[in-house]
């Protein structure tokens, strides 16, 4: 069987098109009329419905890494440094990445799916024809919501995945809360934890964007709604790995490392 | 020209010239022109494809024509800026094919929509006694808090409409109002769509294929074939017109 790659023409249209997609979102977020109300929505929709999800993944995530980790740590005799290597790990890179590609799958996938069917619904029109821009309406709202609602469920999941990892370690060794949280506060400096915010906040624009970009032009009927979805998860999942990589290029870059 | 009962001109209230539309090698309409008057209903018959909806999207500025002029209400829609294309489209109402409405709001969300955009002056009261009336008019006053998902496909056109005669629209375009509809709903859409223009003193384009909805709604009737006007008149005069196309939509 021979496997086919999507063309270099088809990747550079598909980027192209973010790219545009992109300028208009930023000739469009500050016209008049903010959709204030829409916006709370969707902060209301992208974030608290998505608590849940990633606070359950943020507390496996700090508890697996721990248990995993100890066998070794503890070859090195290097147990007590427990706490402060599962904080750095998981602030600095795996707790926003991790959480960032949930995000994608959840968040990226429904508002490819919701715009996509109001696309072929005709309901973008209706909006257009009841003098609403649907491009402030609906793209503004979800792309600025999505950017400040993934930074949020990051800390959150950071946050969990820390208590995740405290509850691991009382597994084998009791460990007091305060000593705990003193290695794990003393292990992390400006450097861990304002790089891996900062990028967060990118994570989530390049999700609601990707997201809002393959409904919004999404076309072929119902068939076209499930592949708005389908490939808004995988380009928003791929964005969010090349924006890291970035991330780490600047952050090494500035000697923030 | 059309003239009333006492013989004066009717109001021209809309005004197509010389449109063309393609889509890429496809060109969907070739000059085409037509004229719509107040309180007039025209039907405009075609086959599948033929550039039907092209044709209304273009009249409400959701699709812009590559040459031609359309004047709405005295307006010309290629020349508007988005805001004046806004204030036009108060005064022109749309109903989808595909009714358009916002599966995540009520059917009173629905409707309040349109007014939350233009009529930001009305206080709460004057929003919900507009609601009640327009969903009265179409008979779904008791559906004021239900999902259009809980709806079934005539109740769905029947609020569709509703929600677009809530801003009192001068003109009126139906976008094939009674396609998958069985014949008893359609009858009750054909029916709703007179009486609301009595009500409302709306003019129409309406697209169709259904020649019963033809028949009881078109005060004339436009044929719609390879992008051009190629019969124009009342549905009487078509129904005798020996051109083979024009009898192979109404026998």
């Amino acid at each position: 069987m021979k496997l086919q790659f999507p063309s270099y023409r088809l990747i550079l249209e598909e980027l192209g098109g973010l790219a545009r997609f992109t300028g208009q979102f930023f000739r469009n977020w500050a016209a008049p009329r903010m959709e204030i109300q829409e916006f709370f929505r969707q902060c209301y929709m992208i974030g608290y419905r998505s608590v849940g999800l990633v606070a359950i993944t943020g507390f496996i995530l700090g508890l697996v890494m721990t248990i995993q980790s100890r066998p070794t740590m503890a070859r090195f005799g290097a147990e007590s440094w427990i706490p402060s290597m599962v904080a750095i790990s998981i602030i600095r890179e795996i707790g926003p990445v991790i959480t960032a590609l949930i995000c994608a799958g959840k968040i990226g996938s429904g508002i490819g799916a919701e715009l996509g069917s109001m696309k072929v619904t005709e309901q973008i029109d209706a909006m257009e024809v009841s003098g609403t821009n649907p491009f402030k309406y609906l793209v503004v709202t979800r792309v600025w919501a999505t950017t400040l609602m993934v930074p949020v469920l990051v800390c959150c999941s950071d946050t969990i995945a820390i208590w995740g990892s405290y509850l691991a370690v009382n597994m084998k060794n009791e460990t007091s809360l305060a000593l705990f949280s003193q290695q794990v506060v003393d292990s992390l400096s400006f450097s861990d934890v304002l790089p891996a915010f900062i990028k967060t906040f990118f994570f989530g624009f390049a999700i609601g964007i990707v997201g809002c970009y393959k409904g919004y032009t999404s076309s072929k009927g119902t068939e076209g709604v499930g592949l708005a979805a389908n490939s808004a998860v995988v380009m928003a999942s791929l964005l969010v790995f090349v924006l890291d990589l970035l991330a780490a290029q600047v952050t090494d870059t500035l000697g923030l490392n | 020209m059309p003239l009333n009962m006492t013989n004066t001109p009717l109001e021209k209230v809309l005004e197509v010239r010389h449109l063309y539309k393609a889509f890429g090698d496809n060109a969907v309409l070739k000059d085409f022109s037509m004229d719509l008057y107040r309180r007039e209903n025209v039907v405009v018959l075609g086959k599948s494809g033929s550039g039907k909806s092209v044709l209304i999207k273009c009249i409400i500025g959701l699709l812009r024509p590559d040459q031609g002029q359309i004047n709405v209400l005295g307006k010309p829609v290629l020349d508007l800026t988005p805001a004046e294309l806004d204030q036009l489209r108060v005064r022109v109402g749309f109903l989808f094919q595909s009714n358009a409405l916002y599966d995540s709001m009520s059917v009173r969300e629905n409707l309040e929509f349109p007014l939350r955009r233009h009529g930001r002056d009305k206080s709460r009261e004057e929003v919900n006694t507009l609601v009640v009336e327009a969903l009265t008019n179409v008979g779904l006053a008791h559906t004021v808090d239900m999902m259009p998902a809980e709806l079934s496909g005539g109740m769905r056109k029947r609020i569709a409409l509703a929600r677009t005669l809530i801003l009192k629209p001068e003109i009126m375009l139906y976008d094939e109002p009674t396609t998958g509809l069985d014949p008893i709903t359609s009858r009750e859409i054909v029916q709703l769509i007179l009486k609301v223009q009595d009500i409302y003193n709306t003019s129409s384009i309406v697209i169709s294929h259904d020649m019963s909805c033809v028949r009881q709604l078109a005060n004339r009737v436009i044929m719609l074939v390879d992008g051009k006007c190629h019969a124009d008149g009342p549905y009487e005069s078509l129904m005798q017109n020996p051109d083979p196309i024009v009898q192979g939509f109404f026998h």
